[in-house]
């Protein structure tokens, strides 16, 4: 008879750690990591140690210090006595404001070109083939100057609006300037104004909300609610009797009725530019620098965008073509009801990152003396302060931020859009 | 115990990396190039020419030290640089000098921790614009554009002048010196502001320069000049010297055509001490004795620099004014050799 007997336990010994393939991950790994820590340790202290040696230690003083300087392109209130933080924070507006309006823009006319691309027109598909190649292949920094040096030296100067018989006049019925400094449209005024509130008081981050403009939103979401209520209201009409009621006129009179109504109790009225001394005064100014930024990253990013998209139509079988075809639909429905619906999925994750990109490339901005954040921070206040380490490092903590804020958005947004697998 | 190991042999590792950067001079003379920051393109200051061969008065600075320390003033490796990158050069050791009208200020020599060796050319800003505007003063520049090169003393100062005189302005930060020229030229700006030296250089590069003028109003001081890095004494001790040689040797009446021949000796004792033949200063400053010869005789004396590049019979037209010697009631002074 054999005895079953419990092997002999293993005591533990240092050397298993390496001979041992249970344990030997595992101390590969603690070993990377130490050494990993260790680098960046030293790294640090070094930086550290010399900055102290140089008589410059880590110190965030500068930033309650007056910053100096003026910023042209500015959506707050600011002036040369505000500090050196609130210089970011104009400077932090500016970059998104330019980045907003680029994804945008370049998402409009990226599915645009991508689609157009697929056309069956020889043409047109040509022609979107050499604008994505051209914008693709050449770096967005020369298409940036590029544009910046055409509105530069193309459009008439505002000296050339004086005079008897000025050589350029204004446009739209004298209302639009377009000069090499920028475009002057109307701004809207209003009489009896409801004011601003001012957030955060005197603090560097102090903010200004406009209750006019507020007041117009809240009426137009209000307004907008409504509608698509009437239209879920004629849907289910529609399925319960199979007769769709009109109801285009009643949808358009709940958004517009209400904001005239609006309008009128706020007094609104438009304030037109006019050359005054040497510039325009009154209406919106639309600097070169702005517009020339957010034409040249538009068109650069739209060339990626409309690849996706191609990529993503192409991604979707021919079949769901056909079959939508066959079910009578026409060309353009079935591009935005079948096709573009499903090729979303393939789109959206390249999309996040070309947004990414495009944020990130609007630091370019310098090239043509737009103000964003890295004009103030990592430009103007660096310089004048000395603190290179403290302003690129923080610099580079906002960029993170909002890259991984949009990641974040845009990857909710893929999980809706995803196909919801059972 | 393991920590504080670790954490010693960090300490260490970069004490031993700042002690390697200490001595500059040796750095240049290993390297046998000397690294000098310049603008990177300001007619009569800082320019290359058709070859490629840099030259312009505060080039001539860098040739000068070139030659002091290595006997040979073609050695430089010159590193253009614009008002915003210039200090981040400096400081991180790409540069072993900057000589790029750069403004002795406070917060400059104190708190970005550089060491200004002296003032070349003594300036203030001014403003330029078209005739055709009929601008007489620049008070009278409300709600102008003013171009402005962006991380300069002229944007400080220029925010200050307008505040202070209650009028408004939309500045156009712009990079490089060329930049603002097209800008100001296409009239995407009214104004052009700038050091007044600066003003007559840009303007001398103008197809039709009667066309613009330059506003009476200097609001500001701008003593330009050559700078280091702090905490170097031994080099920052050269680069002054070698500028104060040149202003000496102007003083004393030695120019590039005659250099030679005083070398020899003279009954000057201060010719004497500063050329080499009499005394060792050239050994204190651990170069060799005819040092000063070698950066005198590599652009000519201050006087010679000043007139060959932006004096009154170049296209820039700068008349000395304030940059005279002391002698000729100018502020140009330097200690004495002795």
């Amino acid at each position: 008879m054999t005895t079953l007997t419990d092997p002999p336990k293993e005591s533990f010994r240092l050397s298993m750690l390496i001979y041992d393939t249970r344990y030997r991950s595992a101390t590969i790994q603690v070993v990377a990591l130490m050494g990993f820590m260790l680098l960046a340790a030293w790294l640090i202290s070094n930086t550290l140690t010399n900055l102290e040696t140089l008589g410059k230690p880590i110190s965030l003083a500068f930033f309650t210090e007056p910053a100096s300087y003026d910023i042209n392109q500015r959506l707050l209130e600011y002036d040369s006595r505000d500090s050196h933080l609130r210089a970011a924070f104009i400077g932090l507006l500016n970059t998104l404001v330019v980045a907003v309006l680029g994804c945008i823009t370049a998402t409009i006319l990226g599915v645009l070109i991508g689609v157009l691309r697929l056309s069956k027109n020889w043409l047109v598909a040509r022609i979107m083939t050499v604008y994505v190649e051209m914008f693709r292949n050449v770096p967005v920094l020369l298409w940036i100057v590029l544009a910046m040096a055409v509105l530069i030296e193309s459009l008439p100067s505002p000296r050339a609006f004086r005079g008897e018989n000025p050589e350029a006049t204004m446009s739209l019925f004298d209302t639009v300037a377009v000069t090499n400094r920028g475009v002057y449209i109307p701004e809207a005024l209003f009489h009896n104004s409801l004011g601003n509130i001012h957030l955060f008081g005197q603090s560097s981050m102090r903010f200004d909300i406009s209750l006019d403009l507020v007041a117009f939103l809240v009426v137009l979401i209000a307004g907008l609610f409504v509608s698509n209520k009437i239209k879920q209201r004629a849907d289910k009409v529609q399925e319960e009797t199979g007769e769709r009621p009109t109801t285009w006129w009643q949808r358009l009179a709940v958004v517009f009725v209400p904001i005239v109504i609006l309008l009128a109790i706020l007094g609104f009225h438009l304030g037109y530019p006019e050359l005054k001394g040497f510039n325009f005064s009154g209406g919106t100014h639309m600097r070169n620098s702005l517009i020339a930024l957010w034409l040249a990253l538009s068109l650069y990013t739209a060339a990626f965008i409309a690849e996706i998209v191609r990529g993503g139509i192409l991604a979707i079988s021919h079949g769901q073509t056909e079959a939508a075809g066959a079910l009578g639909l026409r060309q353009g429905r079935i591009m935005s009801l079948v096709v573009l619906p499903q090729a979303l999925r393939v789109i959206i994750p390249p999309m996040i990152s070309n947004y990414l990109n495009l944020t990130k490339n609007s630091s370019l901005a310098i090239a043509v003396g737009y103000m964003d954040i890295t004009g103030t921070l990592g430009g103007i206040t660096m310089n004048q302060t000395g603190r290179e380490l403290e302003c690129v490092v923080l610099l580079m903590g906002v960029y993170l931020l909002i890259s991984l804020s949009i990641s974040f958005v845009m990857n909710w947004y893929n999980k809706r859009v995803a196909l919801v697998e059972r | 115990m393991k920590k504080s190991v670790i954490f010693g042999a960090a300490t260490l590792a970069c004490m031993s990396a700042v002690a390697a950067t200490a001595g500059t001079v040796d750095d240049v003379k290993a390297r046998g190039k000397l690294n000098c920051g310049v603008a990177s393109g300001l007619v009569g200051f800082a320019t290359p020419d058709a070859n490629g061969e840099w030259g312009g008065f505060d080039v001539a600075v860098c040739r000068a030290v070139a030659a002091a320390v290595l006997g040979d003033p073609k050695a430089v490796e010159f590193v253009p640089t614009t008002g915003k990158t210039r200090f981040t050069a400096l400081a991180s050791g790409e540069i072993d000098m900057l000589a790029r009208n750069t403004t002795w200020t406070f917060s400059r020599d104190v708190d970005l921790k550089f060491t200004f060796v002296g003032v070349n050319y003594y300036d203030g800003q001014g403003f330029m614009v078209p005739k055709e505007l009929g601008v007489s003063s620049a008070k009278e520049l409300d709600g102008a554009t003013v171009c402005i090169q962006t991380g300069t003393t002229t944007e400080l100062n220029l925010a200050d002048f307008f505040r202070t005189n209650g009028i408004s302005y939309e500045p156009v930060p712009i990079e490089t010196n060329a930049e603002a020229q097209q800008q100001y030229l296409a009239g995407a700006c009214d104004v052009y502001t700038t050091d007044a030296s600066g003003l007559a250089a840009t303007r001398a590069a103008f197809e039709n320069p009667d066309e613009h003028a330059v506003l009476p109003e200097i609001i500001s001081k701008e003593p330009l000049g050559p700078l280091v890095r702090h905490g170097d004494n031994e080099w920052g001790d050269i680069v002054r010297w070698t500028l104060n040689a040149l202003i000496t040797a102007e003083e004393l009446g030695v120019t590039s055509a005659n250099v030679a021949e005083l070398s020899a000796g003279t009954n000057n004792p201060e010719i004497n001490r500063l050329l080499g033949s009499e005394g060792s200063l050239g050994e204190m400053l651990g170069l060799s004795a005819d040092w000063a010869k070698s950066a005198i005789m590599a652009g000519g004396n201050y006087g010679e620099v000043f007139e060959k590049n932006i004096g009154e019979n170049t296209p820039i037209g700068l008349a000395r004014g304030l940059n005279a010697q002391y002698t000729d009631g100018g502020l140009i002074y330097s200690p004495p050799f002795r």
